[in-house]
């Protein structure tokens, strides 16, 4: 590969500005969700650009599964002090305290499933017309069919079948009561894109994403970070190593590559030689082939 | 570095699937675990070879009977540009997914089976492709290793596809004919050493070397106003921006133009992209404009240029896609969205029905979903949109039902 696969194609950030806007002129109340993660960061960065120099028109929303690592939950809190915008942290805890869901046990347990139903409370909560996600095409199989703007019905649900047609850059947001739309500005990035955005803007993501000494179980050749959300067998050996972060989920459901990237070029030339795509890493797609779809139909971002 | 669209359109049989996964495979796009989970599904199926067509697999329903419906996008890069393929199902009940996945297209592949020949899907697509005004056409005639590589073979069905292609092709596009073997890269990536009797580029080299935007550089300049930026700061007290996207030309600082629909004149003071002054702004950018005097301006709005301001339309005639279960009837009333603006719209007439296949133009009182037809709409306010053949960006126009939300229909001014 040549230098030329370093540089963004500044087409995309025109496209994603454009969906930005025609989600704050068509929605009266729409959101950022914010997960802490690159994607998200990189939204927050467009949002700011849209509205320059009048204020970003969105709240952020960020569904905290109390399973985050903690170099997340720092980095949040910073970039909402530092950027003005509002901060909305919806808790799955208390989801479960008030025993809307119940927790999964066992050894691949995870809170990643409990998040649509506080994401659910949080846009009837706020009344949120529109939330814009950092959801991209090329993450996942489901997710190359997914609209710019996806219209979910009162319990959140997305109809595959049943979507309407986006054509030339018309975005039709009209909806009727108890509706909202997904709204996704970089769905036509891809992981490259991202990461030659964070680098040419520059933006700061968290530290997680860059290679660190961690706490490791390997199980089936994935890397898992220990802690204490994470189910362990009395014969699992501990190995501290070299690692990072490709995508920011949960403790209990992001694994770890092996890596001594140390800064976002390296990263760059490490994703260009991938071995491994970005999802590979996300244990919530793997229970099933069709995961990711499954979850989207109920309500999953 | 720059995007290239791409529209695909085929069935499973044509190996549209086959050959997208193959551009991914020469691009290095597909990583070690989604090959691996390749090779895997394709022992399972107990075929000899690697099924690449499985990357482009979409959802469960389509998994399980086996062929797309909907669009699918699906991206790769080379050195040289991004490619985003727009991928939909090539059967008549599909014309609306394929319409939709051409929208914005630079480029149509349209595969043709060598075994097969030209079919009433082939002319199907070519007629979408050129409704639609695609500048480039490439016609990939697949599956030469089952005919011995044959040139005498993609010689006859070139001329057969340009028999019917040059009773409606526009006079700015271009068509191009690839003889391929997407199953084992042949003419691909690189030239085939079993087809030296061709002697035009591989596929990827074509797409590498077309141009981008060039229609939207040349044609009339038009800026739909999306969003107000008002500050209201210290900083920023008398700030008052236009915000868009470019749809077509270029604004710079000087500039003279007038606002549409109210035809008050003015003075571009500044484009600005993010806190950056931009000399000009290019068709496709996302900018902010700022003027000379303080006009009442809102979203739906339109700047051009004083010289270029187009004639307002009242009634017109129009080609349009049908796209929703429930028809168009004569004389209903839909919400017509014209870059940042809805108006009213009767449909006044329906003219005819076209049957891309065969060119037939028949009567109809009303449209089903995927008809093609020609009608005539009548607005209640003046619109200023451009024909679609002068300016692929601004002429063309979606139709929304009101009360279902839903949107029905394109349209491109004729």
């Amino acid at each position: 590969m040549t230098m030329n696969t370093k540089i963004f194609p500044r087409e995309l950030e025109d496209e994603a500005i454009y969906i930005m806007r025609e989600a704050a002129a068509q929605f009266e109340r729409p959101a950022i969700l914010f997960s802490g993660g690159k994607d998200s960061i990189t939204l927050v960065r467009l949002a700011q650009k849209a509205f320059y120099p009048g204020k970003v028109p969105f709240p952020l929303v960020h569904i905290d599964t109390g399973h985050n690592f903690p170099e997340t939950i720092t980095f949040r809190d910073w970039l909402a002090k530092s950027s003005g915008l509002e901060l909305i942290v919806a808790n799955v805890q208390d989801d479960i305290d008030a025993q809307r869901v119940t927790e999964e046990k066992g050894k691949f347990a995870s809170r990643n499933t409990l998040q649509t139903v506080t994401l659910l409370r949080v846009i009837e909560e706020n009344k949120f017309d529109a939330c814009l996600g950092g959801a991209r095409r090329d993450e996942e199989k489901a997710r190359a069919k997914e609209r710019i703007f996806s219209v979910r019905d009162e319990f959140g649900q997305w109809d595959a079948k049943n979507q309407r047609p986006e054509l030339f850059d018309y975005l039709n947001g009209r909806i009727k009561p108890g509706e909202n739309v997904r709204v996704f500005p970089i769905s036509n990035w891809t992981e490259l894109d991202v990461w030659n955005y964070i680098r040419e803007e520059p933006l700061t993501i968290p530290s997680i994403y860059f290679s660190h000494q961690r706490d490791i179980v390997v199980r089936d050749g994935v890397l898992w970070p220990v802690s204490d959300f994470i189910y362990r067998d009395a014969d699992e050996q501990i190995i501290n190593m070299k690692v990072r972060f490709r995508t920011v989920g949960d403790m209990s459901c992001t694994a770890a590559v092996a890596s001594d990237a140390e800064s976002i070029d390296i990263i760059i030339d490490e994703i260009l030689g991938a071995t491994l795509s970005e999802r590979g890493t996300r244990l919530d797609d793997k229970r099933a082939e069709a995961a990711m779809e499954t979850r989207k139909v109920s309500g999953y971002f | 570095m720059e995007v290239l669209r791409i529209a695909t359109a085929g069935s499973v049989d044509d190996g549209k699937s086959t050959l997208i996964g193959r551009l991914l495979y020469e691009t290095n796009s597909i990583t070690t675990d989604k090959l691996e989970g390749i090779k895997r599904a394709s022992q399972r199926k107990g075929i000899g070879f690697l099924d690449l067509s499985l990357l482009t697999d979409g959802l469960i329903a389509e998994r399980e009977q086996g062929i797309t419906i909907d669009v699918a996008h699906i991206y790769f890069n080379t050195a040289k540009r991004k490619f985003i393929i727009a991928d939909s199902p090539g059967h008549v009940e599909y014309t609306r997914n394929m319409i939709t996945g051409a929208s914005k297209a630079e480029v149509s592949i349209i595969l043709v089976d060598v075994r097969n020949g030209i079919l009433d899907q082939t002319h199907r697509h070519y007629y979408i492709a050129n409704l639609l005004r695609i500048p480039n056409v490439i016609v990939c005639i697949n599956k030469m290793d089952l005919v011995g590589y044959d040139e005498s073979l993609f010689e006859s069905l070139k001329e057969k596809f340009l028999t019917f292609a040059e009773k409606i092709r526009f006079s700015e596009q271009e068509i191009q004919f690839v003889p391929v073997s997407a199953r084992y890269g042949e003419n691909i990536s690189k030239p085939s050493s079993k087809m030296n009797w061709y002697k035009g580029k591989p596929l990827l080299a074509i797409l590498e070397g077309m141009e981008v935007h060039k229609k939207l550089n040349q044609a009339p300049a038009r800026f739909p106003v999306q969003y107000i930026i008002r500050p209201r700061n210290k900083e920023f007290h008398d700030f008052r921006g236009y915000a868009g996207r470019v749809a077509s030309g270029s604004f710079k600082k000087g500039d003279a133009v007038t606002v549409l629909p109210s035809l008050q004149k003015s003075q571009i003071a500044n484009v600005y992209q993010y806190d950056k002054q931009l000399k000009e702004a290019k068709a496709q950018q996302s900018v902010v404009i700022t003027l000379d005097d303080n006009i009442d301006i809102s979203r739906g709005d339109f700047l051009v240029k004083c010289g270029e301001v187009p004639e307002l339309k009242k009634d017109f005639e129009c080609e349009v896609c049908w796209m929703n279960a429930q028809p168009l009837l004569r004389n209903n009333i839909y919400l017509l969205c014209h870059g940042a603006s809805q108006t009213k719209v009767k449909i006044s007439s329906i003219d005819y029905v076209l049957i891309p296949s065969t060119l037939e133009k028949i009567q109809a009182s009303e449209l089903k979903m995927n008809d093609i037809a020609c009608i005539k709409v009548k607005s209640v306010k003046a619109l200023s949109i451009d024909r679609y053949s002068e300016n692929p960006s601004d002429g063309v126009f979606i139709l929304v039902d009101e009360y279902s939300n839903n949107t029905l229909a394109v349209g491109f001014v004729k």
